[in-house]
């Protein structure tokens, strides 16, 4: 909500900004702890952000370093990520190591230099590629605290796209975030605005625990107007804590990544509809923030989820269950996962629309809760 | 030290000494910027053929038709020189003959040994020096594994405890390798090496803690049986994934190379653990990073019902290491010298020039692989029956100490006896301690206990306090 009134607001349209400035007046006089860090002026690209955090921690901790393919000499400009753009040239080669083609290779090592004392940033070009190295996230990264009886720390990040890009095909779309999320020993993020990325890759290089840190390729572009807070090289946001984009009372919509833009829009729409939706950004995946989803469906007593991965055993799959276990009595309509399809990703651009979620498949869900006249079978 | 020059390398001995000299002014480490820095051909062509670090034996049997100071060979070098073309993956010489690289050597590699079968030493060895402290001490140290691994394997027939790897016939390599380091150098084991952490001081009670998981393990129950790991000790907690620890190490070599520190990572691993390929993109990795790790093979014959010779297809693993860069060693895993000599060469050579070192031990798997294990299945009783007593390690490095008068029958029995006293006494006392309590179970998991985890303990402590009867009365809370 913040990110899309706030564009808005920039093209020049002074209403919806007094509108904003009303809301959160009113939200701190309701007593609640308003973090607004998208209404400021500065603006920043999702690139930008994930590239200050690195520089930042790097700068901050010596212990930092950053490993992957084509990180260093190329910029990370293979397909023009440019997440690493200009750390060799600050850090040098020792900080910044380019690896030969071997995902396990260097994720194992990446996880024996954090078993002794350093903090590797690991990069997969995508995380279809980590199953090449999947091994070496669970069994070595995520289990080894544990297993050691709580003597071998493994403070390591793994980053990098995640989920669809834009004609692809099916080795290079999958989303990962049920996967890793259902490993006990690893922490799993997805953010979504520049805010979300900056704040929470610095808490993942800085927190003791394996980081899986979900990106998504379309997003690297994206402009989102961040506060000076948000700048300062001490910013940080809290692992495990969900953000209500937008606040609704009509029904729950849970979304991460890129979906968040998309359960905006949707937003918007009911609204037209008279509907109002609450947004809730998951930003974690593991810790999932169920206090937030249970306390909002509790308000609103219907739940759509949304997400661009398979449906089963799917994000939405978990928050379904939390929901039903915790906060059963107050819902008045079934929950509706809204996920992509259950298929390898295809190439086509039309088959490629048809298999991801659109805005308009959320519009027919949260309609659907809400008991207004689109039936099943319309939706599909 | 070239000395895997044998009596049979006499006609390419004065070659390469000839040739050693033109090139001993060049860098000893082929390290080139292949940017075109325009090493000249024939001076390449040399260095790499005539290699004064490795064996080389693939290629010497290759250029055995076509020594360097044949007239024809020479014209040829000159005329190509000008046609001479930098790849940006390899610099060399053209040839109009078509020429390959045997994809087995004639000779294998030689095999480093300094006691012969009896413990004798063998004629013209250098042996290293050691003092009767330690020798003793690692005599005894053999003895003790030993003792502790028969009794444990028996304790697991019994159904005492659940799992157990013996290292029968491997504790040479075990306790040499470990008594030629640092206690600075960080091991990453594979499974069968509770040698090496016997040496370090893990106690018989130790062990005994983690084999039957009570409260005293220091890994809190997490784990199987071998699956030991001490922080304090430098040994890497045992992880079952075959191969997952190579690259570990190499990322920890990296850490020790960044901190500047006076010690190396040490890798074990077995034949079997070659295939995977974690080993290939360790080996890779750590040549390409230039760390300083040892990559020990326990080439024991057998992995699971594994035959070598359904593993691989090369001259065993030492070959392996040229492949990436990397000086190798062969050497004799039942003799304890020469093991002790080896690594305690290699260690120096992977810290002083900062480089990863293969050595690779042969010796043979006189246990089984584990106690899921029945090796009779598939191997001769006679063949295992035949390596225990005659080629026995442990009796080998006995034999070599009683000629330096240094034990004796009486400090044999004496030792036999003290050791299976503790091991039987650890046993018994481990085995009826009360196991880790139910506080340890969510713990670990993350840095901190998250909420969820939280909750999940309180919930089963209730369910515990709502019935007691379908709870063990042994497991404290």
């Amino acid at each position: 909500m913040w990110a899309t009134s706030a564009r808005r607001a920039i093209a020049g349209q002074s209403s919806v900004t007094s509108w904003l400035t009303q809301l959160r007046n009113s939200m701190i006089k309701s007593g609640e702890k308003v973090r607004s860090f998208s209404s400021g002026s500065n603006q920043l690209t999702v690139r930008d952000a994930l590239n200050s955090a690195l520089d930042e921690e790097m700068s901050a901790d010596s212990r930092v370093f950053v490993i992957g393919e084509e990180v260093g000499e190329y910029q990370g400009a293979y397909k023009g990520f440019e997440v690493t753009k200009g750390l060799l040239q600050k850090f040098g080669p020792d900080r910044v190591l380019d690896t030969p083609i071997t995902e396990a290779g260097f994720t194992g090592l990446g996880v024996g230099a954090a078993f002794y004392g350093l903090k590797p940033v690991v990069e997969f070009m995508t995380f279809n590629f980590a199953m090449q190295a999947i091994d070496h996230i669970i069994n070595s990264a995520a289990k080894t605290y544990y297993m050691s009886g709580g003597q071998i720390s493994v403070p390591i990040v793994f980053r990098g796209p995640n989920g669809a890009a834009a004609g692809v095909a099916a080795q290079h779309s999958q989303c990962f975030a049920a996967w890793y999320g259902s490993c006990p020993g690893l922490k799993v993020i997805s953010p979504y605005s520049s805010e979300d990325y900056r704040g929470l890759l610095k808490a993942a290089i800085r927190d003791p625990d394996p980081v899986v840190f979900l990106e998504n390729e379309l997003m690297y572009g994206e402009t989102f107007p961040v506060s000076d807070e948000v700048l300062d090289s001490n910013f940080t946001l809290p692992i495990g804590k969900a953000k209500i984009e937008r606040e609704g009372k009509d029904v729950t919509i849970t979304a991460f990544s890129k979906m968040v833009g998309y359960a905006l829009k949707a937003a918007d729409e009911l609204a037209k509809d008279g509907i109002s939706a609450e947004v809730i950004n998951l930003r974690s995946i593991r810790p999932l923030d169920r206090a937030t989803i249970n306390a909002s469906v509790r308000k609103t007593y219907r739940l759509v989820t949304v997400e661009e991965g398979w449906p089963q055993h799917g994000v939405g799959a978990e928050i379904s269950a939390s929901v039903v276990e915790e906060s059963f009595e107050y819902l008045d309509a079934p929950i509706d996962r809204i996920t992509g399809a259950d298929v390898p990703m295809p190439y086509a651009a039309n088959l490629e629309r048809l298999a991801l979620p659109q805005v308009e498949d959320i519009v027919r869900a949260a309609k659907r809760a809400c008991y207004r006249q689109v039936p099943q079978s319309a939706a599909a | 030290m070239p000395y895997h020059i044998g009596a049979r390398r006499a006609v390419m001995k004065s070659l390469l000494q000839s040739v050693r000299s033109n090139v001993r002014e060049a860098s000893t480490r082929n390290k080139c910027s292949w940017a075109g820095l325009g090493w000249p051909a024939s001076q390449n062509a040399m260095e790499r053929r005539y290699s004064m670090t490795s064996t080389s034996f693939l290629s010497a049997r290759r250029y055995l038709g076509s020594q360097v100071d044949h007239p024809k060979r020479q014209q040829q070098t000159e005329a190509h020189e000008k046609d001479f073309l930098h790849f940006p993956g390899a610099k060399t010489t053209f040839t109009f003959s078509l020429e390959y690289i045997k994809e087995i050597s004639e000779d294998p590699v030689p095999c480093y040994r300094l006691l012969n079968d009896h413990g004798d030493p063998i004629d013209g060895a250098e042996l290293p020096e050691i003092e009767q402290s330690l020798g003793v001490k690692m005599y005894e140290t053999m003895a003790i594994l030993q003792t502790m691994d028969n009794l444990y394997y028996e304790a697991q027939r019994q159904g005492r405890i659940s799992f157990y790897v013996t290292s029968i016939g491997e504790e040479a390599i075990n306790v040499a390798s470990a008594a030629a380091l640092s206690s600075d150098d960080l091991i990453f084991p594979q499974y069968r090496e509770q040698g090496v952490l016997l040496w370090r001081g893990f106690t018989l009670k130790d062990f005994a803690s983690q084999c039957f998981a009570n409260d005293e393990d220091s890994g809190k129950g997490r784990q199987m049986p071998v699956h030991y790991g001490s922080k304090k000790l430098n040994y890497i907690t045992v992880s079952s994934t075959v191969g997952t620890q190579l690259p570990h190490a190499v990322g920890a070599a990296y850490s020790l190379k960044m901190a500047k520190e006076e010690a190396c990572t040490v890798a074990y691993f077995g034949d079997g653990g070659t295939s995977e390929g974690d080993f290939h993109a360790a080996m890779n990795f750590a040549s390409v990073l230039e760390v300083p790790v040892l990559f020990i093979c326990r080439n024991n014959g057998w992995a699971i019902s594994t035959p070598a010779s359904d593993q691989y297809r090369s001259d065993g693993v030492v070959v392996k290491g040229q492949a990436y860069g990397i000086r190798s060693f062969r050497v004799d895993g039942n003799d304890t010298l020469a093991m002790y000599s080896c690594v305690q060469a290699a260690r120096k050579m992977a810290i002083e020039e900062s480089r990863p070192i293969l050595i690779e031990a042969l010796t043979y798997r006189i246990g089984h692989h584990t106690t899921s294990d029945d090796s009779s299945k598939y191997r001769s009783i006679t063949e295992m029956e035949r390596w225990k007593s005659l080629r026995d390690p442990v009796i080998r490095f006995r034999k070599w100490l009683e000629g330096n008068a240094w034990w004796d029958e009486v400090a044999e029995r004496r030792l036999r006896a003290t050791a299976r006293n503790e091991v039987i006494t650890t046993m018994v006392r481990a085995e009826i301690l009360k196991k880790p309590p139910l506080s340890d179970l969510f713990k670990d998991v993350y840095d901190s206990v998250p909420v969820h985890l939280q909750e999940q303990e309180a919930y089963v402590r209730s369910t515990v306090t709502r019935h007691p009867k379908d709870h063990p009365s042994d497991v404290p809370l």
